[in-house]
């Protein structure tokens, strides 16, 4: 048993890792079907390191919560995002506002302001996944960067969907998750929200022949 | 019979409704009738609490006091009126060819929907149920926004969800931290999202993250406020959604947003010693304030207009909240109260005169009391009550707070009187003409419903004049609350 609990909390700063790592590929990925793939990848990875966190504590609702993440986030979600972009026919390169290295370069400055934040809460957080915090903190800011640099309403979506990763990320690793009717209600807006995306992305085109926001800057003061 | 849960099921049974049977001649009428039968409970829940003082619902989920209560009967009643209103607007839309039946039926629908959303947001005592309400609220609102389709009403939809969503996503990270705070005093059990339990212990929760937190949740919620400089969905939406749209975001939806900011900051403000939550809503309220002042008068469409006027008044009321204290939380109580019926009424007079005109640009509306001289005194009285003119209730609450500023703040109280002179200047300049220039408009094909305009501006008269005293002690009480 003594070997179990360090070796869960590796478990779980590994896979808080990957997330991070996939937060930045995302940055980076041009593509939208690999966007998406990767945002799976991501919610894939949310759900094991809750399911590790679940396993360590053996709090019965953290695996309700771990099984939501994988049927929403790594199946559900993609798979309807999958579909906007086949029935949409978008699949070509997706361009960043600005260059992809210059991303990189701002991207690791808000992990280190995260990291900075987070850091006074870590050290009052007895979890054992209280280091991920931090974590959690930088993979909301990357995906807040990708809605701002993105000029396609896809991509944009899928930073917004993983802006919600990490904050689900950071109510697991800062307590063992809110309560189960919360989580519900939130997993519910996510859904719904994702559903009225996809109307509304049919009314863009209609409207513009295009999923680039860029025709969506009329409204201006002027 | 518990007149809280019929408050929150005719709603959504109204909703669901709407959408099964679809847009028939009646369907208007049975949405005032659901809107009517939500006010009549939530007026009866109002007597209830007023006599009884708070109470639980269904276990500890839903929590109804004093203030809430307050915020409730005022959301079922302007979701009546506006109800009213739209029924003849929406037609006279159909009419001039903007909207096409299925959109009528999605309107009628997500309205109810959408009221429900807020009376949930409300009432609930679950600060995470809260967030989740308010989400809904936007998801809900979002279509109605895109509802005419056009390429400006889509970017302000698109606009309105991406920021106030990311917002509300900082909100949620708020909630989390506070979260993390309350189960280090009440455990694991659940409780620990509960309002009412929160309040009990909130001198033992750790100041640090209930800073923290509380900047997330000003922050995230006040994007949907409309706090500067989160605020640049809030005009594109109010201008490019429908007028009843206008009226109910403008209205009610800014009132909610406001109302969880104010539910945070009691437990911020038990945490965080020397007034750090106050003084943060009183920067953002004055930034607000003069942000939207200035913004004012470089406006040439008249809901964009009234939409930066809404802006204007939420900063008005987050700083007169952040002074906090007897008689500023009166004042913004009575303030929040004002704004909604005034803004509500001139969002129907606008409605229907920018429907007369053809155009919601301002130099295209002209000569309104000769066309319909109801409309025009409509939106010349509801412009006079919204500036703050006696003897209209605006003028009471924004009275109250100008001499509680200078009393306790005087280094704020020249910023205030020049943004509130700016923006009188900017709307009154621009209203004159509007009302009293020279016109050739059509008349309309349905007869405009200019009974909700009056009945909110009567309202906000008598209380300018003079306040009900059980309403004195209503307001009284839900402001000792706030502390």
């Amino acid at each position: 048993m003594n070997l179990a609990v360090p070796l869960s909390s590796q478990l779980i700063n590994l896979f808080a890792s990957v997330i991070l790592l996939l937060a930045f590929a995302m940055l980076a990925q041009r593509r939208v079907l690999a966007l998406i793939n990767l945002f799976a990848l991501q919610g894939l990875t949310l759900a094991l390191s809750t399911l590790v966190v679940a396993v360590t504590t053996g709090q019965t609702h953290l695996y309700w919560s771990a099984g939501l993440t994988l049927v929403l986030k790594a199946l559900l979600l993609p798979w309807i995002l999958h579909r906007l972009v086949r029935r949409l026919e978008v699949k070509g390169d997706v361009e960043s506002l600005i260059k992809v290295p210059t991303t990189m370069l701002v991207g690791i400055a808000l992990v280190i302001i995260a990291f900075n934040v987070a850091l006074p809460i870590s050290q009052l957080s007895n979890t054992i996944s209280r280091g991920t915090l931090g974590i959690a903190l930088a993979t909301v800011m990357l995906a807040f960067l990708m809605m701002i640099t993105r000029s396609k309403a896809i991509p944009q979506v899928v930073g917004f969907l993983a802006m919600e990763n990490g904050l689900f990320l950071a109510a697991t690793s800062a307590t063992y998750g809110m309560p189960m009717v919360v989580e519900l209600g939130i997993a519910l807006d996510v859904l719904v929200g994702a559903i009225i995306l996809g109307v509304f992305f049919f009314q863009i085109r209609e409207q513009f022949d295009s999923l680039d926001i860029r025709h969506l800057e009329k409204l201006k003061e002027r | 019979m518990d007149f809280f849960v019929l408050t929150l099921v005719i709603p959504i049974v109204g909703g669901l409704l709407l959408t099964v049977v679809g847009e028939r001649a009646w369907a208007p009428n049975l949405n005032v009738i659901a809107s009517l039968g939500t006010f009549l409970a939530s007026a009866l829940l109002t007597i209830e609490i007023v006599a009884n003082g708070p109470r639980f619902a269904f276990g500890e989920m839903f929590f109804i006091d004093s203030l809430n209560v307050f915020f409730v009967a005022l959301t079922a009643f302007v979701g009546l009126t506006t109800s009213i209103f739209s029924g003849p607007y929406m037609k006279n839309e159909q009419e001039h060819g903007k909207l096409t039946v299925p959109r009528l039926r999605l309107y009628k629908s997500m309205f109810q929907i959408f009221m429900f959303t807020m009376l949930v947001a409300l009432t609930t005592n679950n600060l995470g149920i809260l967030w989740v309400a308010m989400e809904a609220a936007t998801l809900t609102t979002v279509l109605l926004v895109s509802l005419y389709r056009t390429a400006a009403s889509l970017e302000a939809a698109w606009k309105y969800f991406i920021l106030c969503g990311v917002g509300i996503a900082q909100a949620l990270f708020g909630t989390i931290l506070l979260y993390f705070a309350a189960e280090r005093v009440l455990g694991e059990t659940g409780n620990a999202l509960l309002w009412t339990h929160l309040v009990e212990v909130k001198g033992q929760l750790e100041p640090t993250i209930m800073a923290l937190s509380f900047i997330f949740l000003l922050v995230g919620y006040g994007t949907k406020v409309g706090l500067a400089p989160l605020h640049n969905w809030l005009p594109d939406a109010h201008a490019e959604g429908p007028t009843p749209v206008s009226a109910v975001l403008s209205g009610l939806l800014l009132n909610v947003a406001l109302y969880a900011i104010l539910r945070c900051k009691v437990l911020a403000d038990g945490a965080i010693p020397g007034g750090f939550a106050g003084n943060l809503m009183m920067g953002f309220g004055l930034l607000t304030l003069v942000v939207a002042a200035f913004f004012l008068s470089r406006q040439k469409d008249i809901k964009r207009m009234f939409a930066y006027s809404s802006i204007e008044h939420m900063g008005l009321i987050t700083f007169a909240f952040g002074m906090g204290g007897a008689v500023a939380n009166f004042a913004g109580l009575l303030h929040m109260t004002m704004h909604s019926l005034t803004k509500s009424a001139i969002f129907f007079a606008v409605g229907h005169a920018a429907q007369k005109s053809g155009t919601q640009q301002m130099e295209d509306i002209r000569g309104l009391i000769r066309i319909n001289p109801v409309i025009g005194w409509g939106l010349m009285l509801g412009t006079l009550a919204i500036l703050g003119m006696p003897p209209f209730g605006v003028f009471a609450s924004e009275f109250m707070i100008l001499t509680h500023a200078m009393k306790h703040h005087p280094w704020a109280t020249p910023v205030l009187l020049l943004a509130l002179g700016v923006a009188f200047a900017a709307i009154f300049g621009k209203v004159q003409p509007m009302v009293f220039g020279d016109t050739h408009a059509k008349p309309l094909p349905h007869a405009p419903a200019i009974t909700p305009v009056f009945v909110h501006l009567a309202l906000v008269l008598m209380i300018g004049l003079y306040i009900p005293p059980y309403l004195t002690r209503w307001f009284h009480e839900a402001a000792r609350m706030l502390g």
